[in-house]
């Protein structure tokens, strides 16, 4: 980075209110997860009756093995499902999205745009109206409270179309395609050899949007699920939390449940969270 | 008991009309063909049953051990009113409900207006079980109506008074024995430096019991529509009892099943709590440092000498109209809310309380309870038991009525409104609700 050939010299005033503000913003974000953590290191008997953002005597193995235990080791199962659902669904999803997109983008026939605008329509329809539609239509073929109930409907992602489409015609020249077409190279070939590596940062993107949206999807499982088994862990704690009017020792396993699944997120942030940005900016600007 | 009678009859018959409704034309009529029909089937035959009550698994693997022709699959999900009814009537209309369903009885009139529940009454062992049931419970599975049983009843929760004996008698104050003295209490619990309860915002049955112990009635019917009557003389004195209390500020206000809530009772801050037999554990659970200190006596009542107690709470075990094997599924039914093995274990797993007479002789129930200083605590409970009112009927749209009333006494509880205007606006609300779902309602 060379230094900028005019040097705009920021008032102390305005950076120290820029940092203010970041600063409280930071805290605002951060207390919920640190009350999480903290809470989940604490005994049953001490998450009401200590200061709630302060330790009291350090638990939290103790409480993780509890978890772990519960019922059978039933929530290791929940995250392996979620991992299932999410993961499994985004990448498939991707593919499916860059494949679509890319087509669209790069070859003509009739009704293309036709075609991507129903594909652009579906992005406005929230996945949520769609689940008790999904369920009456799984219901049909006896399909409710199976792995695929969940997993087929979040493989579509309309979004992800839209944004490969957009992707592929800024960033794959046909001049590149047309030489891979004389040296002899198929359609499908060219495509993951050369398009996709152009397409790459949108890939991510696409993969991250779906990751946090099927994620998020808590209606769809909520209606087609109904054996603890095949719950992602999202309605899992969240049956678990709705039940401590009943059962309220399950409050302590509900919070430990919450800091240990949102684990893997925050880790494919973190890791990701370059692609991320990248990505966003590509689609805001395209 | 006449009056929930009648409002079977109205049931009845907007049950009819939204089956004539609905697009299913060959549905209608079917209800008392699965009456008649409730035969034991031929061969062995697999049940599900969807509940959310923790480890049923445990229960229902004795009863699979035993009957190895009705084999009975648990599924799970949230809380009723959290989605489980929701996908229950969801299942309905796609037809793949489970055989059986746990359903509590303030959610019961809603399966039934929607026609979504067999008729047991055919079924002659549910017949013949009447008389082990406690009578209150049986009315909110039959409605009243004549030869008609829509569930079996599971459990009840039959309200009392926890209180810290050991602040009281600190304090020199005699528990209340009536609701008199529970406001004149108030007044010195206040100058101790506590209050004597916490006024729940946001568990509307809470208060439906307390109205219910007073008189109140917030449902019925005439010959053919529902009444709805959530601000009657009744109720209206139990609202403007706790409205005076938290005017005053005798009673605290948090919300409730929080950990300020529970860290309230668990730092000597609230003294009481009406409340029901379950709430025994969640006293345990959520305040354990004051373990030895708290007893139960009877709930104060309205009038001295009087002996009258509210419920809270309580579930059925329902068959769903598309069961094929309602005879199976009401034998199940039966076995897991009436004999000794399961209620045992229910108890143990769940903290559920029987709702047959016998239940309330299980060993289990029987015993002094540590955290309560040894005090046989469910005696109390098994007494007001037999104190519950039997005609108190729920109304077919419990959670949007919840919904409302709890938007109102939020309000309340800030000094916005009082109680009364929440139940005002309520009883409004429920009666659109109503309309707009074509159930028949007087203005």
């Amino acid at each position: 980075m060379s230094a900028p050939a005019i040097k705009v010299r920021e008032s102390i005033l305005s950076r120290t209110a820029a940092m203010i503000i970041m600063g409280v913003c930071t805290v605002y974000f951060l207390v919920p997860i640190w009350w999480l953590f903290v809470g989940s290191s604490k005994s049953r008997e001490q998450i009401t009756g200590t200061n709630p953002i302060w330790f009291a005597d350090f638990n939290l193995g103790a409480n993780v093995r509890e978890l772990l235990e519960y019922r059978d080791g039933v929530f290791l199962r929940w995250m392996f499902n979620s991992l299932l659902y999410t993961g499994g669904a985004a990448l498939l999803g991707t593919l499916l999205a860059a494949m679509c997109g890319y087509a669209i983008a790069k070859y003509r026939f009739p009704g293309r745009e036709t075609l991507f605008n129903v594909v652009l329509g579906g992005v406005l329809v929230p996945a949520s109206a769609l689940a008790l539609p999904l369920f009456l239509l799984f219901s049909k073929v006896e399909g409710t409270n199976t792995f695929w109930s969940v997993f087929l409907p979040s493989v579509v992602n309309p979004f992800g179309v839209y944004l490969a489409r957009i992707y592929a015609t800024a960033s794959v020249p046909e001049e590149l395609l047309e030489a891979a077409r004389l040296d002899g190279s198929g359609e499908v070939r060219s495509f993951f050899t050369v398009s996709v590596r152009l397409m790459f940062p949108a890939l991510v993107t696409i993969f991250l949007f779906q990751f946090v949206a099927v994620w998020n999807n808590f209606l769809l499982p909520l209606v087609m699920l109904s054996d603890e088994r095949l719950f992602p862990v999202t309605l899992g704690l969240y049956s678990w939390n709705s039940q401590v009017t009943g059962i309220p020792e399950l409050r302590g396993l509900v919070i430990v449940g919450a800091l240990l699944s949102i684990t893997p997120l925050v880790v494919a942030f973190l890791f990701l969270q370059r692609y991320w940005r990248s990505g966003i900016g590509a689609g805001a600007v395209k | 008991m006449r009056a929930s009678l009648r409002s079977a009859s109205v049931l009845l018959t907007s049950a009819l009309l939204l089956a004539a409704c609905s697009s299913g034309s060959d549905d209608s009529g079917s209800g008392t063909a699965a009456a008649s029909s409730c035969k034991p089937s031929s061969g062995p035959v697999t049940l599900t049953y969807t509940s959310w009550i923790p480890d049923l698994e445990e229960v229902v693997k004795v009863w699979n051990a035993k009957n190895p022709n009705i084999q009975v699959k648990v599924q799970t999900g949230p809380n009723g009113n959290s989605g489980t009814y929701q996908n229950f009537f969801n299942q309905l209309k796609a037809g793949n409900a489970p055989d059986l369903g746990h359903i509590e009885y303030d959610a019961l009139p809603s399966f039934r207006v929607q026609d979504g529940l067999a008729d047991l009454g055919g079924c002659d062992i549910v017949a013949k079980a009447k008389d082990q049931f406690v009578d209150w419970t049986w009315n909110q599975v039959t409605f009243g109506e004549e030869g008609k049983v829509f569930g079996v009843p599971q459990d009840a929760g039959p309200m009392a008074m926890f209180y810290r004996a050991d602040l009281f008698s600190k304090a020199g104050i005699a528990p209340p024995t009536t609701w008199d003295e529970y406001a004149a209490a108030a007044e010195k619990v206040k100058a101790a430096g506590g209050y004597i309860t916490n006024f729940s915002q946001s568990d509307i049955n809470q208060f439906a019991g307390l109205a219910w112990q007073a008189g109140g009635r917030w449902f019925a019917n005439d010959s053919n529509q529902w009444t709805v009557s959530m601000t009657d003389p009744n109720t209206k004195k139990v609202a403007d009892y706790w409205q005076n209390l938290i005017d005053k500020k005798l009673v605290s206000t948090v919300p409730p099943w929080t950990p300020e809530w529970d860290n309230a009772y668990n730092t000597d801050k609230s003294w009481t709590w009406v409340s029901a037999v379950w709430g025994a554990n969640s006293i345990a659970t959520g305040a354990p440092k004051t373990a030895g200190k708290w007893k139960v006596a009877p709930m104060p009542q309205w009038a001295a000498g009087e002996k009258k107690a509210g419920n809270w709470g309580g579930s059925s075990t329902a068959v769903f109209k598309t069961s094929k094997h309602p005879y199976e599924a009401a034998q199940f039914a039966l076995w897991l809310n009436t004999s000794e093995e399961a209620l045992t274990l229910l108890n143990e797993k769940a903290n559920l309380y029987p709702a047959t007479k016998a239940g309330a002789a299980l060993p289990a129930l029987k015993k002094g309870v540590k955290f309560y200083g040894d005090q046989p605590i469910y005696d109390v409970f098994a007494q007001a038991s037999t104190e519950v009112a039997p005609d108190f009927t729920w109304g077919p749209t419990m959670t949007s009525t919840y919904a409302n009333a709890s938007d109102g006494f939020k309000a309340a509880v800030s000094g916005k409104g009082t109680l009364v205007d929440a139940l005002t606006a309520a009883q409004a609300s429920t009666i659109q609700t109503l309309k707009s779902q074509a159930i028949p309602v007087k203005e």
